[in-house]
């Protein structure tokens, strides 16, 4: 990449950082140079945010209905998959998908709660009255 | 009030591994490394799509060697020894960490970003591969160098505790590192470092086996890519070619940028090895730079929505396809290649 071809198109690093690029002088050295975003890279990334909004605004509608407990809008809100939330917890991700289940989400005691209220850094009380 | 401010001075670079290893040599007198320099000798550049892991919802793609081994390798070449330290208690991970501190010693930490306060939010996903210089504390608040800001920044106890305590994929389990000992090195040296290293870059992309790790790898994306428009549909198949482009780097321009740093390793090991060859070589990984460029901006018109058309899936996949071989002759002449 030419120096002059450094993209600088606004983007979520705006007044916040510049990208450090390696690129051609105009004597066909490498040098640095700071770029504020390129387009291409920030609308992939609006795209990824578009998708996890759609999926939280989905999994809040499967608690609302009573498909599924407030611990899997919790974990899609917090941009969580199994594997990490069960990093969190210290549960297995057998034992979460259960937790899933609105019937079993109901009976678990405020231990279990609490390890879930930590991983999402919530209340107890915000993970039992769900009103996303 | 409580001060201990440590004379290391704030490196920005294109990738945070890279910047926290030069600083620190830096820091401890080796006054010739920089970012290329310590991307080259680490063997940073490498290739890997691995099939059925999911991350962020999409394909597991990396465009480097694993994280912690550019500081390990170089290292190793130069003579230097890295201190490595991980903790099963954050009690200990603490006292460590302000021990270092107070020891004069400013060190590398490996912290997730998802509660990295002074990081833009979009960028704040469970990634846990990043790396940081401490380098003093200040009315109980940590003074940061984190490579990818422009400028220094500062992190609570708290929130100093919670990213050095990240959880899930590379969790860096309060991780802290710092080069010890080190000695000046010789020109010979360097040079007998850089014949290694482009060696063992070479091996990693042309001999691993198996078809998903170094330019075999990337066919197997361009494999893959074909496929995608008909078996996950075009809204699904758009979100994982955008994902193939933010993995190019973390915060970073995209468009292999990986690539560009060892076309200006290339270039400044000519420095150390008169060598017309590396030159040369140089040019074909700017090509290739240039190429995965270009191939982000055509995976762009994609999920953008301005093309879906399977042929415009093939073009992307044929760009990749090219790029592999651009790469697989490069590597391939670096394997022949004779240097001193």
């Amino acid at each position: 990449m030419k120096k002059e071809d450094v993209p600088q198109d606004s983007s979520a690093l705006d007044g916040v950082t510049r990208d450090v690029c390696y690129v051609k002088d105009i004597d066909g050295k490498y040098t640095t140079d700071l770029s504020v975003g390129w387009d291409v890279k920030k609308i992939a990334l609006d795209n990824a945010w578009e998708d996890i909004h759609e999926r939280v605004k989905e999994a809040a509608l499967l608690v609302r209905n009573g498909e599924k407990s407030p611990i899997f809008y919790y974990m899609e809100l917090k941009l969580m998959d199994l594997p990490i939330l069960a990093a969190y917890t210290g549960f297995w991700q057998f034992t979460i998908k259960q937790h899933f289940k609105p019937s079993v989400f109901k009976k678990l005691n405020d231990k279990k709660l609490f390890n879930y209220s930590k991983a999402f850094e919530i209340t107890i009380n915000e993970l039992k009255n769900f009103n996303g | 009030m409580d001060k201990i401010l440590l004379p290391y001075n704030h490196l920005q670079t294109a990738h945070c591994e890279n910047g926290v290893a030069t600083g620190l040599l830096k820091h401890h007198g080796l006054g010739f490394m920089t970012e290329p320099l310590m991307f080259g000798l680490g063997s940073g550049i490498f290739y890997i799509h691995i099939p059925f892991l999911m991350i962020n919802n999409g394909p597991a793609i990396s465009y480097r060697s694993m994280p912690g081994w550019i500081f390990s390798r170089a290292s190793k070449l130069l003579g230097v020894k890295v201190n490595r330290r991980k903790f099963n208690s954050e009690k200990d991970a603490i006292e460590y960490l302000d021990n270092q501190i107070k020891l004069g010693n400013p060190v590398g930490c490996q912290v997730g970003v998802y509660n990295l306060p002074y990081f833009p939010s979009e960028y704040r996903f469970h990634f846990n591969a990043h790396n940081i210089v401490v380098y003093g504390k200040e009315n109980g608040n940590y003074l940061v160098s984190d490579p990818v800001m422009e400028t220094v920044t500062t992190l609570t106890e708290e929130d100093m505790l919670k990213v050095r305590f990240a959880k899930g994929p590379l969790a860096p389990k309060g991780h802290v590192y710092y080069p010890e000992n080190v000695k000046q090195v010789s020109k010979e040296k360097i040079q007998i470092a850089i014949q290694k290293a482009m060696k063992r870059s070479a091996f990693d992309m042309l001999n691993i086996p198996g078809p998903i790790c170094g330019v075999d790898g990337i066919n197997y994306t361009a494999k893959q890519i074909r496929k995608w428009r008909d078996k996950l549909g075009p809204k699904k198949a758009g979100l994982y070619l955008g994902q193939i482009v933010r993995m190019q780097e973390e915060i970073g321009t995209g468009g292999g940028g990986f690539r560009f740093l060892y076309a200006a390793f290339l270039e400044q090991a000519y420095g150390y090895i008169p060598n017309d060859a590396l030159l040369k070589l140089s040019d074909e990984f700017t090509k290739a730079g240039d190429l995965w460029r270009a191939s982000a901006i055509n995976m762009g018109r994609i999920y953008k929505g301005r093309l879906n058309d399977q042929k415009d899936y093939d073009q992307s996949a044929d760009m990749l396809d090219e790029i592999a071989a651009i790469e697989r002759q490069a590597f391939k002449n670096i394997s022949k290649l004779k240097l001193i």
